[in-house]
């Protein structure tokens, strides 16, 4: 009966399994991430990292180096950009951001056409902007779990005082807690989610990966704890189910064109938000 | 000049919970606070009362230690100051209704939201919590989102919040703006009962001060940055007030309630700042 479900061939591939095991690293870390880029409405961050990211990952294929490396370049000196002119609760309104964000995206452009030129991988920029986890080589996935380890090692290092700051920050302050260096630390853990997630899912959907399950996460229980876990599992379920679902599209149709596994996580990733919201309002206190 | 306008404090058996002494403090070249000088002692319950911009938060920035007055000293419990000393809640609290934090989780984060690492579970901590929901009557509420609370359930959960790390000193921000008389009632009768109860100083600021009247033991009652202190009867004067503001200000009593009128009668001008909270030249304080 899994044979329905399962195409042949699917638990033995090695691209499979590689595709599973850094989703699932990354899935992890931008639920758990992600719950506090919710909670402290710095969406938007993600956002504007993802895009940055998007010309770290395409100078990266240009230099003919991993494009993690680009990733987590670009968006962790786009951290620190964010946290010295303090434009990390901006909202979308600022102009000024917007032509930054934009001026990232010609880089990531220009790079990328670049990259086609010489090159000649026309996959580029398919892989960069929307992701390509079974392309990724072997060699990537202890890149991506000790750069997940040593996010994940933050949040739970700073975990009560960043949780006080996200709920308030004058009374953080009144505990004497350094206000704007555990939020310059959280800046930095939500940029390395952010290139990981570029990785898996792409640059411009990255922030579908933190923000998704998380938000979802937060319909569905009232503990911070919780919802961190919960965000997590919806996350590795999305991108497992998506592995799936797009390693099986190759033999929906005769002409053998599997549809992207980014389609699938994200589409999975809102379905299950919207599941979430729909949900009656007594159970949504739970 | 100042000194003139304190009411005589009765001398201090042991040393005050909260030693206010001559502080000056200038922000962009204005005097925010002007030689303010009072105590409370442990057990009191001192209403800080004063229009919008008298000073009011300011002061309790320079108590928390979060603004260096440009002179003066305060001293917190008769000596070095400690973290958790201070209970403080602050005036505006605004969270979202998703929040994924109960009331309980909020007043975990009074006891150990300045340590790092994930809280562990354990039945001290529990039974803590346990004491503070009930001390603050939040049973009814307290596994609810913080965010979905009304105003005055918030409040319960702040003071228990403050309350649990046991400081000799409580700071409420103007926590009645907000409230309908009702809530307001109720929990300036709580702050009470935990004034002598726990013997805990209790320092709340408010714009208006006949609903702190059937509680209040005293008054600092700021106007232009100057402060008069002392008991009710001896600040709340037409005398005291109108050397206070630097104008004729009236202070009438009726049924039980004290209203300050200024710039009636031989002296034409109004009080600014009063004016500005009231209709016409009249209310004021109310």
């Amino acid at each position: 009966m899994l044979r329905a479900i399962v195409e042949p061939g699917f638990w033995g591939s090695s691209a499979v399994q590689l595709a599973a095991a850094v989703g699932a690293v990354t899935a992890i870390v931008a639920g758990c991430v992600g719950v506090f880029t919710v909670i402290r409405s710095q969406s938007f961050a993600g956002e504007a990292l993802g895009d940055l990211g998007a010309a770290g990952g395409s100078s990266a294929y240009l230099a003919g180096i991993p494009s993690l490396w680009g990733f987590l370049g670009v968006d962790v000196a786009a951290a620190g950009v964010m946290e010295l002119i303090g434009i990390q609760r901006a909202r979308g309104r600022d102009l000024a951001t917007g032509i930054v964000l934009g001026a990232g995206f010609g880089l990531a452009a220009l790079f990328l056409y670049l990259g086609t030129i010489y090159n000649n991988t026309t996959g580029v920029t398919v892989t960069v902007l929307f992701g390509s986890p079974f392309t990724l080589t072997p060699s990537v996935l202890p890149l991506v779990a000790a750069f997940g380890a040593l996010a994940l090692g933050a949040i739970v290092v700073l975990y009560r005082p960043l949780l006080l700051v996200s709920v308030s920050p004058e009374l953080a302050a009144a505990r004497r807690l350094p206000v704007r260096l555990i939020g310059a630390l959280y800046l930095f853990a939500m940029a390395l989610a952010v290139a990981l997630s570029a990785v898996t899912i792409g640059a411009i959907l990255s922030t579908a990966l933190l923000v998704g399950p998380a938000a979802t996460a937060l319909q569905l229980t009232r503990r911070p704890g919780r919802a961190i876990l919960v965000a997590g599992l919806i996350g590795v379920g999305a991108m497992w189910l998506g592995v799936l679902l797009a390693y099986d599209s190759y033999y929906w149709s005769s002409s053998h064109h599997g549809w992207p596994v980014t389609f699938f996580v994200v589409t999975l990733v809102l379905l299950a938000y919207i599941a979430a919201r729909a949900r009656p309002a007594r159970g949504r206190a739970r | 000049m100042t000194a003139e306008l304190l009411a005589t404090d009765p001398p201090a058996t042991s040393a005050p919970a909260l030693g206010v002494e001559d502080v000056t403090v200038q922000l962009g070249g204005r005097t925010v606070l002007d030689h303010v000088t009072f105590s409370v002692r442990a057990g009191e319950f001192t209403g800080l009362i004063g229009s919008n911009g008298a000073g009011k938060t300011t002061l309790f920035r320079v108590i928390l230690g979060l603004q260096q007055p440009l002179a003066g000293h305060v001293g917190v419990g008769g000596g070095g100051r400690a973290r958790g000393d201070i209970g403080y809640v602050p005036q505006k609290f605004l969270l979202d209704p998703d929040m994924p934090l109960r009331g309980r989780d909020l007043i975990g984060l009074g006891l150990d939201g300045h340590r790092l690492g994930i809280p562990l579970p354990s039945r001290a901590r529990r039974a803590r919590v346990e004491e503070m929901v009930e001390a603050v009557d939040a049973s009814g509420f307290a596994d609810a989102r913080v965010g979905q609370l009304s105003g005055g359930e918030q409040q319960r959960i702040l003071i228990a919040h403050a309350l649990i790390s046991r400081p000799s000193l409580l700071l409420l921000d103007e926590p009645l703006a907000n409230l309908d008389l009702r809530s307001a009632q109720e929990v300036v009768q709580l702050l009470s009962r935990i004034a002598s109860e726990q013997q805990i100083a209790v320092l709340i600021s408010a714009h208006e001060m006949n609903p702190l009247l059937p509680v209040m033991d005293r008054i600092v009652y700021l106007a232009d940055g100057r402060a008069a202190s002392g008991p009710v009867e001896e600040v709340v004067r037409s005398e005291v007030l109108s050397k206070l503001y630097g104008h004729h200000v009236d202070v009438l009593r009726v049924h039980g309630r004290v209203i300050v009128v200024a710039g009636t009668g031989h002296d034409e001008h109004t009080v600014p700042e009063l004016a500005a909270d009231g209709p016409g030249a009249v209310e004021i304080v109310e």
